[in-house]
Protein backbone atom coordinates (compact mmCIF):
# COMPACT_ATOMS: atom_id res chain seq x y z
CA UNK A 1 0.00 0.00 0.00
CA UNK A 2 2.93 2.34 0.52
CA UNK A 3 4.18 2.36 -3.05
CA UNK A 4 2.20 3.93 -5.87
CA UNK A 5 -1.12 5.75 -5.71
CA UNK A 6 -3.90 4.33 -3.54
CA UNK A 7 -6.16 1.87 -5.36
CA UNK A 8 -9.41 3.31 -6.69
CA UNK A 9 -11.14 0.73 -4.57
CA UNK A 10 -9.90 -1.33 -1.67
CA UNK A 11 -12.04 -3.68 0.40
CA UNK A 12 -11.08 -5.91 3.30
CA UNK A 13 -12.97 -8.66 5.07
CA UNK A 14 -16.38 -7.79 3.65
CA UNK A 15 -19.22 -9.84 5.10
CA UNK A 16 -22.92 -9.53 4.38
CA UNK A 17 -25.72 -11.84 5.45
CA UNK A 18 -29.30 -11.33 4.30
CA UNK A 19 -31.93 -12.09 6.93
CA UNK A 20 -35.28 -12.72 5.30
CA UNK A 21 -37.85 -15.41 5.73
CA UNK A 22 -36.23 -18.79 6.18
CA UNK A 23 -32.57 -19.41 6.81
CA UNK A 24 -30.10 -16.49 6.72
CA UNK A 25 -28.35 -16.17 3.36
CA UNK A 26 -24.59 -15.69 3.62
CA UNK A 27 -24.22 -13.64 0.45
CA UNK A 28 -20.69 -12.33 0.99
CA UNK A 29 -18.39 -14.29 3.28
CA UNK A 30 -15.12 -12.48 3.72
CA UNK A 31 -13.95 -10.69 0.58
CA UNK A 32 -10.69 -8.80 0.10
CA UNK A 33 -10.42 -6.90 -3.16
CA UNK A 34 -8.31 -4.13 -4.64
CA UNK A 35 -8.89 -2.40 -7.95
CA UNK A 36 -6.16 -0.14 -9.28
CA UNK A 37 -6.63 2.84 -11.55
CA UNK A 38 -7.41 1.97 -15.14
CA UNK A 39 -8.22 -1.67 -14.42
CA UNK A 40 -11.22 -3.41 -15.97
CA UNK A 41 -12.30 -6.17 -13.59
CA UNK A 42 -15.16 -8.60 -14.14
CA UNK A 43 -16.76 -10.66 -11.38
CA UNK A 44 -18.48 -13.78 -12.68
CA UNK A 45 -20.28 -16.60 -11.01
CA UNK A 46 -23.62 -18.41 -10.90
CA UNK A 47 -26.75 -16.52 -9.91
CA UNK A 48 -27.13 -16.51 -6.15
CA UNK A 49 -23.36 -16.55 -5.60
CA UNK A 50 -23.56 -13.11 -4.00
CA UNK A 51 -21.83 -11.11 -6.71
CA UNK A 52 -24.57 -8.49 -6.96
CA UNK A 53 -24.56 -8.08 -3.17
CA UNK A 54 -20.81 -7.53 -3.34
CA UNK A 55 -21.21 -4.82 -5.98
CA UNK A 56 -23.92 -3.13 -3.91
CA UNK A 57 -21.59 -3.14 -0.88
CA UNK A 58 -18.81 -1.59 -2.96
CA UNK A 59 -21.13 1.13 -4.22
CA UNK A 60 -22.44 1.91 -0.76
CA UNK A 61 -25.95 0.81 -1.71
CA UNK A 62 -25.78 -1.77 1.10
CA UNK A 63 -23.83 -1.67 4.38
CA UNK A 64 -21.58 -4.63 5.22
CA UNK A 65 -22.02 -6.52 8.49
CA UNK A 66 -18.27 -6.22 8.88
CA UNK A 67 -15.23 -5.26 6.85
CA UNK A 68 -14.06 -1.99 5.43
CA UNK A 69 -14.00 -0.12 2.12
CA UNK A 70 -11.66 2.62 0.94
CA UNK A 71 -12.22 4.75 -2.15
CA UNK A 72 -9.05 6.42 -3.47
CA UNK A 73 -7.42 5.78 -0.11
CA UNK A 74 -10.28 7.43 1.81
CA UNK A 75 -12.01 5.27 4.41
CA UNK A 76 -15.79 5.07 4.04
CA UNK A 77 -16.23 3.48 7.48
CA UNK A 78 -18.06 6.40 9.03
CA UNK A 79 -20.01 7.56 6.01
CA UNK A 80 -23.74 8.05 6.58
CA UNK A 81 -26.34 7.27 3.90
CA UNK A 82 -26.41 10.96 3.00
CA UNK A 83 -22.63 11.14 2.71
CA UNK A 84 -22.59 8.04 0.50
CA UNK A 85 -25.25 9.59 -1.74
CA UNK A 86 -23.14 12.73 -2.16
CA UNK A 87 -19.84 10.89 -2.68
CA UNK A 88 -21.41 8.46 -5.12
CA UNK A 89 -22.28 11.30 -7.47
CA UNK A 90 -18.63 12.18 -7.93
CA UNK A 91 -16.71 9.01 -7.20
CA UNK A 92 -18.83 6.17 -8.54
CA UNK A 93 -21.03 5.73 -11.61
CA UNK A 94 -23.39 2.78 -11.54
CA UNK A 95 -25.33 1.00 -14.28
CA UNK A 96 -27.91 -1.65 -13.48
CA UNK A 97 -29.54 -4.52 -15.32
CA UNK A 98 -32.86 -2.72 -15.63
CA UNK A 99 -31.41 0.72 -16.44
CA UNK A 100 -33.23 2.50 -13.55
CA UNK A 101 -33.80 5.65 -15.59
CA UNK A 102 -36.26 8.25 -14.31
CA UNK A 103 -39.22 7.34 -16.49
CA UNK A 104 -41.08 10.64 -16.51
CA UNK A 105 -38.26 12.94 -17.59
CA UNK A 106 -36.50 13.14 -20.95
CA UNK A 107 -33.29 11.38 -21.94
CA UNK A 108 -31.45 14.72 -21.78
CA UNK A 109 -32.66 15.40 -18.24
CA UNK A 110 -31.80 11.89 -17.10
CA UNK A 111 -28.20 12.56 -18.04
CA UNK A 112 -27.98 16.20 -16.96
CA UNK A 113 -29.63 15.77 -13.57
CA UNK A 114 -26.72 14.00 -11.84
CA UNK A 115 -24.33 16.63 -13.22
CA UNK A 116 -26.47 19.44 -11.83
CA UNK A 117 -26.80 17.64 -8.49
CA UNK A 118 -23.03 17.36 -8.35
CA UNK A 119 -22.72 21.12 -8.76
CA UNK A 120 -22.09 21.57 -12.49
CA UNK A 121 -23.46 24.70 -14.14
CA UNK A 122 -26.45 24.15 -16.46
CA UNK A 123 -24.25 25.03 -19.41
CA UNK A 124 -21.55 22.56 -18.40
CA UNK A 125 -24.14 19.84 -17.72
CA UNK A 126 -25.60 20.40 -21.16
CA UNK A 127 -22.24 20.25 -22.91
CA UNK A 128 -21.32 17.03 -21.11
CA UNK A 129 -24.67 15.53 -21.97
CA UNK A 130 -24.39 16.45 -25.63
CA UNK A 131 -20.92 14.96 -25.90
CA UNK A 132 -21.84 11.72 -24.19
CA UNK A 133 -25.06 11.15 -26.10
CA UNK A 134 -23.27 11.78 -29.39
CA UNK A 135 -20.49 9.44 -28.36
CA UNK A 136 -23.04 6.75 -27.50
CA UNK A 137 -24.88 7.13 -30.80
CA UNK A 138 -27.97 8.71 -29.24
CA UNK A 139 -28.08 11.91 -31.28
CA UNK A 140 -31.63 13.03 -31.81
CA UNK A 141 -32.97 11.10 -28.81
CA UNK A 142 -32.56 13.94 -26.31
CA UNK A 143 -36.25 14.77 -26.11
CA UNK A 144 -37.41 11.15 -26.05
CA UNK A 145 -38.77 9.62 -22.88
CA UNK A 146 -36.97 6.47 -21.67
CA UNK A 147 -40.03 4.31 -22.37
CA UNK A 148 -39.85 5.20 -26.06
CA UNK A 149 -36.35 3.72 -26.41
CA UNK A 150 -35.23 0.13 -26.96
CA UNK A 151 -33.50 -1.70 -24.11
CA UNK A 152 -30.12 -1.22 -25.69
CA UNK A 153 -30.71 2.51 -26.10
CA UNK A 154 -31.92 2.85 -22.51
CA UNK A 155 -28.77 1.14 -21.28
CA UNK A 156 -26.67 3.58 -23.28
CA UNK A 157 -28.53 6.47 -21.63
CA UNK A 158 -27.84 4.85 -18.27
CA UNK A 159 -24.17 4.64 -19.20
CA UNK A 160 -24.13 8.33 -20.13
CA UNK A 161 -25.77 9.17 -16.80
CA UNK A 162 -23.23 7.09 -14.90
CA UNK A 163 -20.28 8.75 -16.63
CA UNK A 164 -21.46 12.36 -16.80
CA UNK A 165 -19.50 13.37 -13.69
CA UNK A 166 -16.34 11.51 -14.80
CA UNK A 167 -16.30 9.21 -11.77
CA UNK A 168 -13.00 7.44 -11.11
CA UNK A 169 -14.93 4.16 -10.78
CA UNK A 170 -17.71 2.68 -12.92
CA UNK A 171 -19.71 -0.16 -11.38
CA UNK A 172 -21.86 -2.24 -13.74
CA UNK A 173 -24.33 -4.81 -12.41
CA UNK A 174 -25.33 -7.25 -15.19
CA UNK A 175 -25.50 -4.36 -17.68
CA UNK A 176 -26.47 -6.71 -20.50
CA UNK A 177 -28.71 -8.91 -18.37
CA UNK A 178 -31.90 -7.73 -20.04
CA UNK A 179 -30.52 -7.15 -23.53
CA UNK A 180 -30.45 -9.36 -26.60
CA UNK A 181 -27.27 -10.58 -28.24
CA UNK A 182 -26.85 -7.41 -30.29
CA UNK A 183 -27.40 -5.19 -27.24
CA UNK A 184 -24.86 -7.27 -25.32
CA UNK A 185 -22.23 -6.74 -28.01
CA UNK A 186 -22.98 -3.03 -28.00
CA UNK A 187 -22.51 -2.76 -24.21
CA UNK A 188 -19.32 -4.79 -24.48
CA UNK A 189 -17.93 -2.52 -27.18
CA UNK A 190 -18.73 0.62 -25.21
CA UNK A 191 -17.27 -0.65 -21.94
CA UNK A 192 -14.08 -1.60 -23.79
CA UNK A 193 -13.91 1.80 -25.42
CA UNK A 194 -14.25 3.70 -22.13
CA UNK A 195 -11.75 1.36 -20.53
CA UNK A 196 -9.23 2.07 -23.30
CA UNK A 197 -9.52 5.73 -22.44
CA UNK A 198 -8.58 4.99 -18.85
CA UNK A 199 -11.93 4.42 -17.15
CA UNK A 200 -11.69 2.03 -14.19
CA UNK A 201 -14.53 -0.50 -14.40
CA UNK A 202 -15.85 -3.17 -12.08
CA UNK A 203 -18.39 -5.35 -13.85
CA UNK A 204 -20.61 -8.07 -12.40
CA UNK A 205 -21.93 -10.54 -14.96
CA UNK A 206 -22.80 -14.16 -15.51
CA UNK A 207 -22.04 -13.70 -19.23
CA UNK A 208 -18.55 -14.94 -20.05
CA UNK A 209 -18.52 -13.06 -23.34
CA UNK A 210 -18.99 -9.81 -21.50
CA UNK A 211 -16.50 -10.80 -18.80
CA UNK A 212 -13.85 -11.54 -21.41
CA UNK A 213 -13.75 -7.85 -22.32
CA UNK A 214 -12.14 -7.28 -18.90
CA UNK A 215 -8.45 -7.73 -18.27
CA UNK A 216 -8.99 -9.42 -14.93
CA UNK A 217 -11.71 -11.93 -14.12
CA UNK A 218 -12.72 -12.89 -10.59
CA UNK A 219 -14.75 -16.07 -10.16
CA UNK A 220 -17.18 -15.74 -7.32
CA UNK A 221 -18.72 -18.78 -5.68
CA UNK A 222 -20.83 -19.04 -2.60
CA UNK A 223 -19.90 -15.62 -1.26
CA UNK A 224 -16.18 -16.02 -1.79
CA UNK A 225 -13.52 -15.36 -4.41
CA UNK A 226 -12.63 -18.73 -5.92
CA UNK A 227 -10.18 -17.45 -8.53
CA UNK A 228 -8.69 -14.14 -9.56
CA UNK A 229 -7.09 -14.28 -13.01
CA UNK A 230 -5.41 -11.68 -15.17
CA UNK A 231 -6.31 -12.35 -18.80
CA UNK A 232 -3.46 -11.96 -21.22
CA UNK A 233 -3.84 -11.30 -24.88
CA UNK A 234 -1.77 -14.23 -25.96
CA UNK A 235 -3.39 -17.60 -25.50
CA UNK A 236 -1.39 -20.24 -23.68
CA UNK A 237 0.43 -22.49 -26.14
CA UNK A 238 -1.69 -25.42 -27.17
CA UNK A 239 -2.72 -27.40 -30.18
CA UNK A 240 -4.32 -25.13 -32.73
CA UNK A 241 -4.44 -22.09 -30.46
CA UNK A 242 -7.39 -19.82 -30.95
CA UNK A 243 -7.84 -20.96 -34.50
CA UNK A 244 -8.51 -24.46 -33.21
CA UNK A 245 -11.76 -23.21 -31.76
CA UNK A 246 -12.77 -21.92 -35.15
CA UNK A 247 -11.49 -24.82 -37.22
CA UNK A 248 -14.14 -26.21 -39.49
CA UNK A 249 -14.16 -29.93 -40.15
CA UNK A 250 -11.44 -31.12 -42.50
CA UNK B 1 -11.94 -28.96 -47.05
CA UNK B 2 -13.28 -31.37 -49.74
CA UNK B 3 -16.95 -30.44 -49.64
CA UNK B 4 -16.46 -26.68 -49.31
CA UNK B 5 -14.29 -26.77 -52.45
CA UNK B 6 -16.97 -28.73 -54.30
CA UNK B 7 -19.52 -26.18 -53.12
CA UNK B 8 -17.45 -23.32 -54.47
CA UNK B 9 -17.12 -25.09 -57.81
CA UNK B 10 -20.90 -25.53 -58.06
CA UNK B 11 -21.04 -21.89 -59.10
CA UNK B 12 -18.75 -22.40 -62.06
CA UNK B 13 -15.22 -23.46 -63.04
CA UNK B 14 -12.29 -21.98 -61.11
CA UNK B 15 -8.59 -22.59 -60.48
CA UNK B 16 -6.97 -23.35 -57.14
CA UNK B 17 -5.85 -19.87 -56.24
CA UNK B 18 -9.27 -18.41 -56.99
CA UNK B 19 -10.82 -20.93 -54.63
CA UNK B 20 -8.40 -19.95 -51.87
CA UNK B 21 -9.33 -16.29 -52.33
CA UNK B 22 -13.04 -17.08 -52.33
CA UNK B 23 -12.70 -18.96 -49.06
CA UNK B 24 -10.74 -16.14 -47.48
CA UNK B 25 -13.19 -13.52 -48.60
CA UNK B 26 -16.14 -15.44 -47.24
CA UNK B 27 -14.73 -16.56 -43.91
CA UNK B 28 -12.79 -13.42 -43.10
CA UNK B 29 -9.85 -13.20 -40.76
CA UNK B 30 -11.68 -15.39 -38.25
CA UNK B 31 -10.97 -18.61 -40.01
CA UNK B 32 -7.38 -19.86 -40.21
CA UNK B 33 -6.20 -18.95 -43.69
CA UNK B 34 -6.48 -21.96 -45.98
CA UNK B 35 -3.11 -23.19 -47.09
CA UNK B 36 -2.82 -23.06 -50.87
CA UNK B 37 -0.81 -26.28 -50.93
CA UNK B 38 -3.56 -28.05 -49.04
CA UNK B 39 -6.09 -26.76 -51.55
CA UNK B 40 -4.10 -28.13 -54.52
CA UNK B 41 -3.67 -31.51 -52.82
CA UNK B 42 -7.39 -31.68 -52.09
CA UNK B 43 -8.24 -30.72 -55.68
CA UNK B 44 -5.96 -33.51 -56.90
CA UNK B 45 -7.77 -36.04 -54.72
CA UNK B 46 -11.19 -34.80 -55.81
CA UNK B 47 -10.15 -35.19 -59.42
CA UNK B 48 -8.85 -38.70 -58.81
CA UNK B 49 -12.17 -39.72 -57.30
CA UNK B 50 -14.05 -38.27 -60.27
CA UNK B 51 -15.88 -35.53 -58.42
CA UNK B 52 -14.21 -32.76 -60.42
CA UNK B 53 -12.35 -32.52 -63.70
CA UNK B 54 -9.39 -30.31 -64.45
CA UNK B 55 -8.42 -28.67 -67.73
CA UNK B 56 -5.06 -27.12 -68.44
CA UNK B 57 -5.28 -23.55 -69.60
CA UNK B 58 -2.27 -22.08 -71.33
CA UNK B 59 -0.94 -18.81 -70.05
CA UNK B 60 1.46 -16.71 -72.11
CA UNK B 61 3.99 -15.58 -69.53
CA UNK B 62 3.32 -18.07 -66.75
CA UNK B 63 3.07 -21.83 -66.32
CA UNK B 64 -0.26 -23.38 -67.30
CA UNK B 65 -3.00 -23.25 -64.75
CA UNK B 66 -5.59 -25.90 -64.17
CA UNK B 67 -9.23 -24.88 -64.16
CA UNK B 68 -11.59 -27.29 -62.42
CA UNK B 69 -15.27 -27.94 -62.89
CA UNK B 70 -17.75 -30.07 -61.02
CA UNK B 71 -18.77 -33.45 -62.52
CA UNK B 72 -22.22 -35.03 -62.15
CA UNK B 73 -20.77 -37.31 -59.46
CA UNK B 74 -19.45 -34.21 -57.68
CA UNK B 75 -22.83 -32.55 -57.80
CA UNK B 76 -24.37 -35.69 -56.29
CA UNK B 77 -21.78 -35.81 -53.50
CA UNK B 78 -22.55 -32.17 -52.75
CA UNK B 79 -26.30 -32.82 -52.60
CA UNK B 80 -25.67 -35.71 -50.24
CA UNK B 81 -23.58 -33.39 -48.05
CA UNK B 82 -26.43 -30.91 -47.76
CA UNK B 83 -28.85 -33.76 -47.13
CA UNK B 84 -27.16 -35.12 -44.01
CA UNK B 85 -27.15 -33.45 -40.58
CA UNK B 86 -23.93 -33.03 -38.63
CA UNK B 87 -22.79 -34.60 -35.35
CA UNK B 88 -23.15 -32.62 -32.15
CA UNK B 89 -19.97 -30.98 -30.82
CA UNK B 90 -18.25 -33.25 -28.34
CA UNK B 91 -18.15 -32.65 -24.62
CA UNK B 92 -14.54 -31.87 -23.66
CA UNK B 93 -13.88 -35.46 -22.73
CA UNK B 94 -10.18 -35.20 -21.89
CA UNK B 95 -10.81 -32.52 -19.30
CA UNK B 96 -13.76 -34.48 -17.98
CA UNK B 97 -11.55 -37.54 -17.42
CA UNK B 98 -9.00 -35.42 -15.54
CA UNK B 99 -11.75 -34.04 -13.34
CA UNK B 100 -13.26 -37.45 -12.69
CA UNK B 101 -9.97 -39.18 -11.92
CA UNK B 102 -8.09 -36.44 -10.05
CA UNK B 103 -9.25 -37.29 -6.50
CA UNK B 104 -8.05 -40.89 -6.52
CA UNK B 105 -4.60 -39.98 -7.80
CA UNK B 106 -3.85 -37.41 -5.12
CA UNK B 107 -1.92 -35.53 -7.81
CA UNK B 108 -4.37 -32.76 -8.66
CA UNK B 109 -7.14 -30.81 -7.00
CA UNK B 110 -10.47 -30.68 -8.82
CA UNK B 111 -11.17 -27.03 -8.06
CA UNK B 112 -7.66 -26.06 -9.15
CA UNK B 113 -8.23 -27.98 -12.40
CA UNK B 114 -11.48 -26.13 -13.00
CA UNK B 115 -9.90 -22.75 -12.29
CA UNK B 116 -7.03 -23.46 -14.65
CA UNK B 117 -9.35 -24.60 -17.42
CA UNK B 118 -11.58 -21.57 -16.92
CA UNK B 119 -8.62 -19.23 -17.31
CA UNK B 120 -7.82 -20.76 -20.64
CA UNK B 121 -11.42 -20.57 -21.90
CA UNK B 122 -11.67 -16.94 -20.78
CA UNK B 123 -8.44 -16.07 -22.56
CA UNK B 124 -9.70 -17.71 -25.73
CA UNK B 125 -13.01 -15.90 -25.32
CA UNK B 126 -11.13 -12.65 -25.07
CA UNK B 127 -9.18 -13.38 -28.23
CA UNK B 128 -12.41 -14.23 -30.04
CA UNK B 129 -13.89 -10.88 -28.93
CA UNK B 130 -10.88 -9.10 -30.36
CA UNK B 131 -11.18 -11.04 -33.59
CA UNK B 132 -14.83 -10.06 -33.84
CA UNK B 133 -13.98 -6.42 -33.23
CA UNK B 134 -11.32 -6.50 -35.94
CA UNK B 135 -13.46 -8.31 -38.51
CA UNK B 136 -15.24 -6.39 -41.26
CA UNK B 137 -18.68 -5.49 -39.88
CA UNK B 138 -20.46 -6.43 -43.07
CA UNK B 139 -19.06 -9.94 -43.25
CA UNK B 140 -21.98 -11.69 -41.59
CA UNK B 141 -20.71 -15.20 -42.24
CA UNK B 142 -17.40 -14.48 -40.50
CA UNK B 143 -19.21 -12.92 -37.55
CA UNK B 144 -21.54 -15.89 -37.25
CA UNK B 145 -18.55 -18.24 -37.19
CA UNK B 146 -16.96 -16.28 -34.32
CA UNK B 147 -20.24 -15.97 -32.47
CA UNK B 148 -20.78 -19.71 -32.73
CA UNK B 149 -17.36 -20.36 -31.22
CA UNK B 150 -18.13 -17.91 -28.42
CA UNK B 151 -21.46 -19.51 -27.62
CA UNK B 152 -19.83 -22.96 -27.44
CA UNK B 153 -17.21 -21.58 -25.08
CA UNK B 154 -19.91 -19.91 -23.03
CA UNK B 155 -21.58 -23.30 -22.65
CA UNK B 156 -18.26 -24.87 -21.60
CA UNK B 157 -17.79 -22.12 -19.02
CA UNK B 158 -21.33 -22.60 -17.71
CA UNK B 159 -20.61 -26.28 -17.33
CA UNK B 160 -17.36 -25.57 -15.42
CA UNK B 161 -19.43 -23.38 -13.13
CA UNK B 162 -21.84 -26.26 -12.49
CA UNK B 163 -18.91 -28.59 -11.73
CA UNK B 164 -17.51 -26.08 -9.30
CA UNK B 165 -20.85 -25.61 -7.54
CA UNK B 166 -21.35 -29.35 -7.11
CA UNK B 167 -17.80 -30.21 -6.11
CA UNK B 168 -17.34 -27.34 -3.67
CA UNK B 169 -20.36 -28.54 -1.72
CA UNK B 170 -18.60 -31.81 -1.09
CA UNK B 171 -15.50 -30.20 0.35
Amino acid sequence: MSDGPAPVLHAEGLVKTHYGEGAPAHAVRGVDLSVTRGEFVAITGPSGAGKSTLLHLLGGLLRPDSGRIELDGVSTDNWSEARWAVERRKRIGIVFQFFNLVSNVSVADNVELPALLAGASPKKARTEREELLAELGLDGKERSMPGELSGGEQQRVALARALVNHPPLLLADEPAGSLDSKGTREVMRLLSRFHQRGQTILLVTHDARLASAADRVISFFDGRIADDAALTDTAPPRRGGISGVLELRD
Amino acid sequence: MRLPLLALLARGPAHGYELKQDLERMLGSAYPQPNVGQIYVTLGRLEKSGLIEGEDVEQSSRPNKKVYHLTDAGREALSAWFEETEDEPRVRDEFFMKLALAPQTGLADQIALINKQRRQYLTTMRNLSKLAAAEDRDNRIAHLLIEGAMLHLQADLDWLERCQEELEELE
